[in-house]
């Protein structure tokens, strides 16, 4: 891990890895959204309006996958301070949160047809939401400091909180939720999947990692560059 | 221990000479208490089935109040950097400010709280209850609020990003402390309830005074 602690040496790989993981990308988007819309059979009791699995199930699990990704990050950046860590950590959590965004987007336009309803309190949509005030949350802090290091370990600490508390977030709203719910809007089980259901969700949730690394790259290369400006145009005013 | 009951003393006595804030908190907490009603309306069964879930947001919300002040005035008159070079861990400092935090808040929202519950027409079975999961919970408020408070040191804008750090991480003691109150009116058993949230104040206690400690070293380096 410390051999990509160098910046220039890791800018040396991404720079190489970027192409191949956006043409993977879009392989994989147009196969899986080809598969999603023409070869997948539409649900007995669902219909057509089942296709929007294939971008909601995915969505939803990159919104948690990124938030894991995010504390793992900056526990690395706090522990060894790895240089890289609290950069991959900042350009994670845009992704992470427009994912969880998705999600409930998706959801929520899947859910009228569905329930009849724009909004559900489902255990499983609040979790999401408070996900998603999460990580504003801590784009919110990393932004608020006119220091940016103070900004990035700031952050960083309260990732590692919000990790320690979403399984008690996640527990508790479950209990909640099972207290409260008088009426079940979801089916509990379902059918189990055909392959022809299954292998396009697999293969979009594949994209949406593929195209993850893509844009994490991008970011990262885009905030290492950043970084370099910044500190010419402090040579530059100090009279270098 | 004996330094730690010195913090203690030394923040309660700067929150006495300074009278007014305690106070303040407690008349936000009516206040917001008081809105209820005007906003749904007066009949005392409608009252009555939200006045549980309308004392604990309210509480949540005047406990976050006092919150930003918990390290910020002390960091702008430089004794936060005192204590920190101080021989006691910078955990017992923060465990020790978040005490007198509770004693100067969340006490006083617990005392208020009865006479709320009296005007929101909560069921004489939830009164106890009522007391019981505030006294469990308010402490963790004010532990979590610490972290929240450690990491703002020094942000633009502080308080409105406190909220919006903190309120998500409080949700689940609103879950434990409400469903209490309703279990106990709806005549079910209330301990699993209070259990949960003496676990989650076990749990905040062992674990918010060290990151709450990391944010403060890194707001002093």
């Amino acid at each position: 891990m410390h051999r990509f602690a160098n910046p220039t040496r890791f800018l040396k790989i991404a720079a190489a890895v970027q192409p191949w993981m956006a043409g993977l990308t879009i392989i994989l988007f147009g196969t899986g959204l080809y598969m999603a819309f023409f070869t997948a059979p539409p649900d007995y009791q669902q219909g057509e309006s089942i296709r929007i699995m294939y971008v909601h199930v995915p969505a939803a699990w990159m919104g948690m996958f990124c938030y894991a990704a995010m504390a793992v990050a900056s526990a690395v950046a706090l522990i060894w301070k790895h240089p890289l860590a609290d950069v991959a950590a900042k350009a994670t959590a845009p992704v992470g949160a427009a994912f969880t965004f998705l999600s409930l987007a998706t959801g929520s336009l899947w859910g009228k047809p569905m329930w009849g309803t724009w909004w559900v309190w489902d255990a499983r949509l609040t979790s999401m939401l408070i996900l998603l005030f999460l990580y504003i949350g801590y784009m919110a802090l990393q932004g608020a400091f006119d220091d940016r290091t103070r900004g990035a370990k700031a952050s960083a600490v309260l990732a590692l909180v919000g990790a320690v508390n979403l399984p008690i977030i996640k527990f508790s709203v479950d209990w909640w939720n099972t207290l409260h719910q008088t009426s079940s809007f979801m089916k509990q089980g379902g059918p189990s999947m055909p392959p022809e259901m299954w292998i396009p969700a697999v293969v979009m949730a594949v994209a949406f990692k593929t195209y993850y690394v893509w844009v994490l790259l991008v970011r990262i290369r885009q905030e290492l560059t950043a970084n370099k400006v910044r500190i010419l145009r402090l040579k530059q005013v100090h009279g270098g | 221990m004996g330094k730690f009951i010195e913090l203690v003393k030394r923040d309660l006595a700067l929150a006495f000479r300074q009278g007014m804030d305690s106070l303040m908190v407690v008349a936000f907490f009516i206040i917001a208490v008081v809105l209820f009603p005007f906003g749904v309306g007066p009949e005392p069964s409608t009252l009555a089935k939200i006045a549980g879930g309308t004392i604990w947001v309210a509480a949540l919300l005047s406990s976050m109040l006092s919150l930003e002040r918990l390290f910020q005035t002390d960091h702008d008159d430089g004794s936060l950097e005192l204590l920190a070079l101080a021989p006691v861990p910078l955990e017992i400092t923060v465990l020790a400010k978040v005490v007198a935090h509770w004693l100067t808040t969340g006490l006083p929202l617990i005392v208020t709280a009865p006479l709320l519950a009296v005007l929101m027409q909560l069921p004489s079975e939830g009164f106890l209850v009522l007391i019981a999961a505030l006294l469990l919970g308010t402490p963790t408020l004010s532990l979590i609020g610490a972290v929240g408070a450690a990491l703002i040191l020094g942000s633009r804008r502080g308080g409105v990003l406190l909220s919006l750090l903190v309120l998500p991480l409080y949700i689940p003691i609103l879950i434990f402390g409400v469903s209490a109150v309703d279990a106990a009116i709806f005549d079910q058993s209330v301990r699993p309830h209070l259990v949960f949230l003496a676990a989650l104040l076990v749990g905040a206690l062992a674990l918010t005074p060290w990151a709450a400690a990391a944010g403060l070293r890194q707001a002093l380096e």
